[in-house]
């Protein structure tokens, strides 16, 4: 069976920086982004390689504040 | 293309005011994504806390009733016996369900209300600024146990789920945890169970999650995540105390 593909977006203005969702990643795309700031002052999490992305949930599911969406591609 | 996963219809777009991290969040939205799987946006009636929670009627996309500290399930009876077609849920904290509203979950529990309170146990009383709960752990500091809490002084942590499951009127009782994907799965489906609890008429349902404060507990919310996993679970075992499909 191939891999199922992901896209995985974030609301960067919702993300509160918690880093939850940094560590449950199976393929560990997910990190802080320390060169940006969002509207509540946050260092937002963010993608580093989105088309490693495989659309386990895992992000999505862990983080509090409903930053995350995510769809199946293949 | 197909979405994965989505914010559900169960919460409003007003953004939490939770701290950074902090669990009541994911707790909120499972609530909130039972409800709207079983399409009970409608028809569903829940009642806010006094504690962190308090806010919680402006997120839940359902009618809602704030009810003063530790009552909750006292309103949530009069409103379950006013309307008793409509489903009816309590959300409660540590401080507000297991300090100053013992009484009324003991005896919501002991008539068999058919209601569901969701109880946040976080061990401490997060609004107020991080004061010791009943549910404190052994040697956690507070700010009223600055050198941690002494069970020679304050007694031992209470385990509400434990106790509750005593109780005859109690239907369906359970105790959950969200500090990794597996566990907020479990805890979505103990809380959707205990939904189905109440609409089959069976009586009283709680599902107890072990929550973070971060913010009060002094620690980042990684971290916080794996104090549930030490300290707490081994404290509060995880399971079922009481199920209305599995007696005999
Ligand atoms: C009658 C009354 N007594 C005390 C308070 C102060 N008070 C507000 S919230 C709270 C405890 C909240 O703790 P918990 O229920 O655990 O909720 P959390 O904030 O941890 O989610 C207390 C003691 C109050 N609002 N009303
Ligand atoms: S959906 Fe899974 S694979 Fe994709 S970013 Fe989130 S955690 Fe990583
Ligand atoms: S879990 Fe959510 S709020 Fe926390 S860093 Fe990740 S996206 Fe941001
Ligand atoms: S004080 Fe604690 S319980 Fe309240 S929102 Fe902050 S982290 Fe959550
Ligand atoms: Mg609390």
């Amino acid at each position: 069976m191939a891999k199922a593909r992901g896209n995985v977006f974030f609301d960067n203005d919702r993300c509160k920086g918690c880093e939850l969702c940094t560590t449950v990643c199976p393929v560990d795309i997910i990190t802080i982004d320390r060169n940006t700031i969002n509207k509540k002052g946050y260092h937002p999490a963010h993608v580093t390689q989105p088309e490693k992305c495989i659309a386990c949930g895992n992000c999505a599911l862990v983080c509090p504040d409903l930053v995350i969406t995510i769809e199946r591609v293949a | 293309m197909s979405v994965v996963f989505e914010k559900t219809k169960g919460l409003t777009e007003k953004e939490f005011h939770y701290c950074p991290g902090c669990t009541h969040g994911i707790i909120h939205r499972l609530v909130a994504e039972v409800l709207e799987e079983m399409d009970l946006l409608g028809d569903a009636i829940g009642v806010a806390p006094v504690g962190c929670a308090v806010l919680a009627y402006d997120y839940f996309n359902c009618d809602m009733h704030e009810a003063a500290h530790g009552r909750a399930p006292a309103v949530a009876t009069g409103v379950k016996r006013a309307l008793p077609e409509k489903t009816v849920f309590a959300y409660q904290g540590d401080g507000d369900l297991a300090s100053i509203g013992t009484a009324e979950i003991v005896h919501a529990a002991h008539r068999g209300e058919n209601i569901t309170v969701i109880f946040v146990n976080n061990a401490i009383y997060g609004m107020t600024g991080g004061q010791m709960a009943p549910t404190t752990m052994i040697g956690q500091r507070t700010t009223t146990s600055p050198f941690g809490r002494n069970a020679e002084q304050t007694g031992a942590p209470i385990r509400i789920a434990e106790m509750l499951a005593t109780i005859e009127g109690a239907s369906f009782i359970e105790r959950t945890s969200v500090h990794n994907p597996v566990h907020i799965r479990k805890a979505k489906k103990a809380i959707r169970t205990a939904f189905e609890c109440q609409q089959n008429r069976k009586g009283f349902s709680m599902v107890e999650v072990l929550s973070t404060c971060p913010t009060n507990w002094g620690m980042s919310p990684l971290a916080s995540l794996g104090w549930v996993a030490e300290n707490m679970i081994p404290y509060y075992p995880l399971g079922n105390f009481r199920n209305p499909d599995k007696e005999a």
